[in-house]
Parts: C-alpha cells; structure tokens; sequence
C-alpha cells in the first residue's frame, strides 16, 4: 500500500472505487442487447405510432419519404436553426414571461452562446443556473433541447450507419422520422423512469418559486424550486450535461447519494455503449458492433484506472497539504465516484461535473482534456459518439490498406478518395478549432483577465474552455470567467462549428457509401470484427489526438502535473 | 421569391413546427407529468427534503448550512459555535449578483487548482483552525489527524456530510462544549454515520445536520 493510498482515506476507498466500476461494467452490460437492439428496431421499424403520425401531420412531413443526404442535412441545420432562435428569444424575453420567478432578461451575448450551446449539445454554461434562469427557460426551453439535441445527434448516427448498411441508393432515411422516433420511443420513456429513481433518492422535482427555509441556528437559507429531476434524467442520457444550479451534479438537489451518482453515471454511458449494438444490428453484424464496443469500453477502462491512480495519488502543493484530493469533491462520492464520473462525462459529450476539474491533480486535468481531445468517441456523445468513432475506423482501415497496399474497405464499402477527403476533414475541424481559438484567446490581451488561477493551469483553462466548446463537451475549468463578450461569442462560434461542420461531412460519407455496390469480401479483406482491428484503432485513435494535441497539453496540465 | 427561398423558408417552417410539437411534449406534458407521479409518491424529497425539529423548519438534509456564531460588527467571517459539529469548507459560494432583489443560495466550488497558492494557504489556515478548535484540555488534535475534507471546499458548496474521521475529531470539543460524556456523543456520531451504500457505493459519511439535531435534543434532555 502506498502512502497517497492511506492519506487519501483508507484501500477502502480505491477498492470501492473499483467495485463501483465493475458494477458500472455489469449493469451497462446487462441492457447493453436489449437497449441496442429496442433502438435498431426503433430506427428500423416500418410503422408509425398514432401519436407520431399526429406529429408528422403538424409538421407537415412525409415520415416515409426517402432523404438523400442533402436533403437530410438541410432537415438537421434548419431544426437546429430554429431551435438557436427560438432558445434565444426565450431568454431574451424572460422578463416578460410569465412562471419566471421576475427573473430578468438574459443579456444578447449571454442569450446567443446558452441558445447555442443546448442546441449542439454541448451544455456549456456560462450562468448561474439558479439565480438567471426561471422554470418556463430552463424547463420549456433548456430542457426541450435536451432531448432534441441528443434526438439530432442519434439521427445522424443513423444515418451514417444506413449508409454502411444499404447500397446502390444515395437514400438515408427521413430526418423528421428519425427526430421524432428518437424523442418519442427512446429518450422519453427511459427519462420518465430515470427521473422517479431520481427523485426517489432525493432530487426535487416541483414548481415552488424562490422560498425561504428556516436554518439550524436560527435565520433562512433561500432556495429555487423547480423541475430538476425531470432535466437531471435527460440531461445525462442525452449526454448534454447543462446543470439545474451552478454546481451541476456535485449539487445535492441533483446528485443527493453515492447511489444516485453511479446512475447518473450509468445514464450518460447507456445509450453511446448500447449505440454500437444498434450498429451491429443494421449492418447485420453484431460483431461489427462488439469490435467498435471493445475499442471504446478499452480506451474508457483506461482512462478511468489512470484518473483514480492520479487522483487517489494527489499530487500539487494543496492537495498534500490537504492530505488527499477532496477540493471540488464531495464527501459522499469520495475520489473514486468522482474520478468515474470526470472520465466519463469527458469521453462522452456530456460535460455534467459531480466534482470540479479545475482542482483536479494537474494530470487528473488532463485526462479530462485527453478525453474530450479524442474527440469524445469512447463512448462519445449519444450519436455523435458512433459517428465518430466509425469515422476513425475509416481512417484506421485506411492506414491499414496502406500498410499492405491494398484498396481498404470496411463494412463492404471501398474507402476511396472521396470517403478519405471526408473524414479526413472531420478529424481535422475540431483540433483547428480548438487551437485557432486558444492561440487568439492568448494572444490577444484581454481575454486572459478571465482567468482565475496563475501560470500553467490558466493557460489550461482556456484551453479547456475551447476544447470543450468545439468537442460540444460544456465542463470547464470553471475558474475561468467565461461570461464575457469574447468568450460569450468564440465559445459559441467554436460549439456552433464543432457540432455541424462535422455532421456534414458525416452526411457526406454516408451518401457515398450508400451509393456504392458492396464489394464481396476475399481473402485479404481486413477483418474488421477482429481484436486486431481494435488494436489498430485504439492505436490510431491515440497516436493522431496525441500528435494533434502534444504541444498544447505540454504547456498547461503536462507542465502543472510533472511539476508537483 | 425564387425557388430556393420558398424552400428553404418552408423547410424553417416544418423544423418550426417540429420543435413546437416536441416543446409540447418534452417540455410541458414529460415535467409536469413527472412532477405529479414526484409529488404523489415521493412528496417530501421533491420538495427539498426538508428537516423539521420543535416544529419548525431547520433546513434540508441534502444541503449543507453554516453552524456559526452571529457576526459582531465589522467581522468579515464569522465565528464557528463550536457547540456543534461543523460541516467542510465552502470558499466557492456565490453571491447573487443578478436578480437581487433574491438572496439566493448559489452552489459553487473554488476550481483553484492543486498548486495555487492561495489554496495552498486556505488549506493551512483551515488544518491550523481545526486543530486549534478541537483541542480541549486532556485531548490534543495532531495536524496529521485532520482529514482532507475538514480543510477543503466541497465541489457544491452545499455538502451536507463530513467524514466519519473529521466527526470523530470533533467528539471531544462538542462533548466539552455541551457537558456531555465523551462516550456518549461518540456514540451519537456513531448512530448517525452512514457506511458506503450496498458496502461499497460511496464514501462513509456523517450528516452535520442531522447530527446536530439530535446533539440539541440530547442537550436538551440532559
């Protein structure tokens, strides 16, 4: 046993910690084939439930017309245009709105980036939740995007994997159809269920305005009421993450036991892991699914044993005068609970915290900005976590034909020029975005007033701040004082671009590969259900964020962590 | 109007329409659906889990609350009553700085980073006032005994609990304090410590304000 082990606590603690992990494991296990499978069947399915017809009928969509994919990209961008709008003119008329507790107006920059940010999924936040928003933002607006978004993202996953899945048609299925199967068959019933266990352990759930409560030693505490547990439920599900209150999951009202912690934990991995069933599904081919599964549950597993080695560890000055990294945490999730949280809401879309990154060990830090670096694929965000990750098996299998010199193919489709362009410019907006927007912040001389801590870890938190954006992640080294005019407005660019640059570029490729005929598989096909194949794109997946992102890390959490 | 603008203004109108069905949906029909099952089934918790003692409302168990001593003039920070037990840190707390015509209650962490010196000193300081504070005659508390919640700030601000170790070292002063064995509030904190969920979830904790409730009812008694 070392020493970090027993100031941290007690082997009690770290054990826990990995009881807590393997249970995580077994439970995603257990609904991993029949949530996967539900949702192939959901995206597959021919008929249409009486209440969807009666949304079509609003629409005023054919549910059954055949998109290719331009028109089903303009369905993506003009659904989330609206929902850009409509958001920011909900806050921006707050005053006026009645059930908003006299809540004024949110300002226009603040309004654009909280508008944008719950529409691209990432749930950056740069307001207080409990003294800005009132119950009809945060509950008819914040929270609608919350499943919409997630919806969005699912949509276009589905898409690309139609178009593995069919061939000789440019056709990926209806937008509208997808959209509102994903809200309706998916997101809704599973949040309906989460929100009770949520509130049976103690989350709240009402429409109380703002109250006073009686204190202990005399005098009150006054609190905002509203409907948390039903935005907590969808907010981890669909990987969005924008918190109730300021502290987000670390708040009781929205995380009250270790119990209600390892669920919420559960929810944001359950739908981007069992996605890969889906996938498996509707190519015909479950172990196609199990091959993209093992890559991202390895690189998640890995993540997490190095966060609660770093953290259980506690290097920096603070925390071994403290004698154990408890700053940001809370006493009833413990290091253990919090570092599985932290991974996963970084290798996912999510970005809700139930403890804050910014106190992390320097290390600690930067495995949360890894993680978001990867490009949030393991599992990734609901949706955008498949597509992406199918996207580096693209370029893995193309590494791989190299390597041998042959034609690659993956799922029976060549990976041409065309296919290569594509995906090539997916991997490539995200990390431009990041450091194009980290270099301006640091160059240019008032952005860095935002910053809350000196040397390294500042430069961190910017850049923490732009690759959470453009990875529409939403933590932050919440230190960093983001609601200002220019991190109001480049964060939102950054998550604007971040979220649908590659979505085109994922529509793209799905229309060419639908278009083409299958190639039939031979002899010297890479077998791309193989443990092999993992290997390579764990290989791949590490080696190009690594490149990318080396000098960056170099220069806050690696400088901050080999430090101390 | 060409072509492309009726479509494209058509294809705004049907994603118009779309989000409007679905607020109905997701942000009217689901919340206020969940709120009467919430409501029906579980009425304390989704109200905020409030505490009641000699009738009145003391606060919620879920959320942390200051146990001090009324600020004499001029104080910035006010005083510990070290009659009770005390809860962690919260250096991270907000003050309400938009609609403040409220005095709300805004949850927040310090995000200092481990090797800031600032919180570097607000750990010292904290380990410093713990050991003094509970330090009584016949009993000194070593630095090396205070455990890191005692001295750190909590990711919320609001956290309800301490670990059984820092309640353990505060045993002495409390019983000291409120003429009580040391036996016997050992075993308060005791009856009022919660091990990890299923043996495992979680950290082993002590709710402050529940501790509290029940030290004052037993001061009461006495």
């Amino acid at each position: 046993m070392t020493s970090a082990a027993t100031a941290a606590g007690d082997m009690g603690s770290v054990l826990a910690g990995v009881l807590q992990l393997v249970a995580l494991v077994g439970a995603l296990a257990l609904v991993h084939v029949p949530v996967g499978t539900y949702m192939a069947r959901v995206y597959s399915s021919e008929k249409h439930l009486r209440v969807e017809r009666w949304i079509y009928k609003g629409i005023g969509a054919d549910p059954d017309a055949q998109m290719r994919w331009p028109a089903y990209l303009r369905g993506v961008l003009a659904f989330s245009a609206v929902g850009v709008l409509f958001l920011y003119l909900l806050q921006r008329l707050q005053g006026v709105l009645p059930g908003s507790l006299h809540f004024t107006s949110v300002g226009p920059a603040q309004s654009f980036n909280t508008a944008v940010s719950f529409v691209t999924n990432t749930n950056w936040q740069s307001y207080y939740g409990e003294q800005t928003m009132g119950h009809v933002v945060q509950t008819a607006g914040l929270a609608v995007q919350n499943f919409v978004s997630a919806a969005v993202g699912m949509a276009v996953a589905v898409a690309l994997v139609r178009g593995f899945a069919r061939s000789r048609t440019g056709e990926l299925g209806n937008f509208w159809a997808d959209l509102v199967r994903g809200t309706l068959r998916i997101l809704l019933p599973l949040s309906v269920v989460a929100a009770l266990v949520l509130v049976a352990c103690g989350v709240i759930q009402n429409f109380s305005g703002i109250h006073e409560v009686g204190q202990f030693m005399g005098s009150s505490q006054q609190w905002n009421g509203g409907a948390v547990a039903s935005q907590e439920a969808v907010k981890e599900l669909g990987t969005n993450g924008g918190g109730y209150f300021n502290a987000n999951s670390a708040h009781p009202f929205e995380n009250p036991t270790p119990f209600s912690n390892l669920f919420e934990i559960f929810l944001i991995l359950v739908i981007p892991f069992s996605l890969t069933r889906t996938f498996g599904v509707m190519v015909g081919s479950v172990k196609q699914g199990y091959a993209i599964l093992a890559t991202m549950a390895a690189i998640w597993l890995g993540f997490t044993a190095l966060m609660m080695w770093t953290e259980f560890a506690h290097h920096g000055p603070a925390l071994q005068a403290a004698g154990g990294a408890l700053e940001g945490k809370e006493v009833r999730f413990g290091v253990g609970g919090s570092s599985i949280f932290a991974v996963a809401t970084t290798l996912t879309s999510t970005g809700a915290v139930d403890s804050f990154h910014s106190s992390f060990t320097g290390l600690g830090g930067g495995i949360t900005m890894l993680g978001m670096q990867l490009g949030e694929i393991a599992p990734g965000g609901t949706g955008s976590g498949l597509y992406g990750m199918l996207i580096m098996a693209v370029i893995a299998v193309f590494i791989a034909g190299l390597m041998v010199g042959r034609t690659p193919e993956y799922l029976g489709k060549k990976i041409g020029g065309r296919e290569m362009k594509l995906a090539a410019c997916y991997i490539l907006i995200t990390p431009a975005l990041v450091l194009v927007f980290t270099a301006a912040s640091m160059a240019l001389p008032t952005p860095r007033h935002s910053m809350l801590n000196p040397g390294a870890h500042g430069f961190s938190e910017v850049l923490y701040a732009f690759t959470s954006a453009s990875n529409n992640n939403g933590s932050a080294f919440a230190g960093l004082n983001a609601n200002t005019d220019w991190f109001n407005t480049m964060t939102g660019l950054a998550m604007l671009l971040g979220r649908f640059l590659p979505m085109v570029f994922v529509l793209a490729l799905a229309g060419s590969l639908a278009g083409q005929r299958p190639v039939p598989m031979t002899a010297g096909t890479l077998r791309t259900e193989k443990p092999l194949f993992t290997g390579l794109l764990v290989g791949a997946i590490l080696i190009i964020t690594g490149l990318t992102y080396f000098p960056a890390l170099a220069l806050g959490p690696l400088a901050e962590g080999l430090a101390s | 109007m060409n072509n492309s603008a009726i479509n494209t203004a058509r294809l705004l109108g049907a994603g118009l329409r779309a989000l409007l069905v679905l607020t109905l949906v997701t942000g009217v029909l689901y919340p206020l659906a969940v709120t009467g099952v919430a409501q029906g089934l579980f009425g304390n918790k989704a109200n905020g889990s409030e505490i009641t003692a000699d009738g009145r409302v003391v606060g919620s168990s879920l959320i942390g609350q200051p146990y001090d001593l009324p600020s004499k003039k001029g104080q910035e920070t006010p005083e510990p009553d070290l009659k009770w037990f005390q809860g962690r840190p919260a250096n991270g707390l907000g003050t309400n700085s938009v609609n403040t015509r409220y005095k709300l209650l805004l949850s927040g962490a310090t995000n200092l980073a481990a090797d800031n010196k600032d919180l570097v000193r607000q750990v010292e300081d904290a380990k410093a006032a713990v050991v003094e504070d509970n330090s009584v005659p016949g009993y000194t508390v070593r630095p090396s005994q205070v455990p890191a919640d005692a001295v750190t700030s909590s990711g919320s601000g609001l956290d309800p609990d301490i670990s059984p170790r820092y309640a353990d070292l505060q045993v002495h002063r409390v019983a000291d304090r409120n003429g009580l064995s040391v036996a016997r509030v050992r075993q308060l904190v005791a009856d009022h410590t919660e091990g990890r969920t299923l043996g495992f979830i979680g950290e082993p904790r002590v709710n402050v304000l529940e501790l509290n409730v029940a030290l004052r009812e037993l001061v009461s008694r006495s």
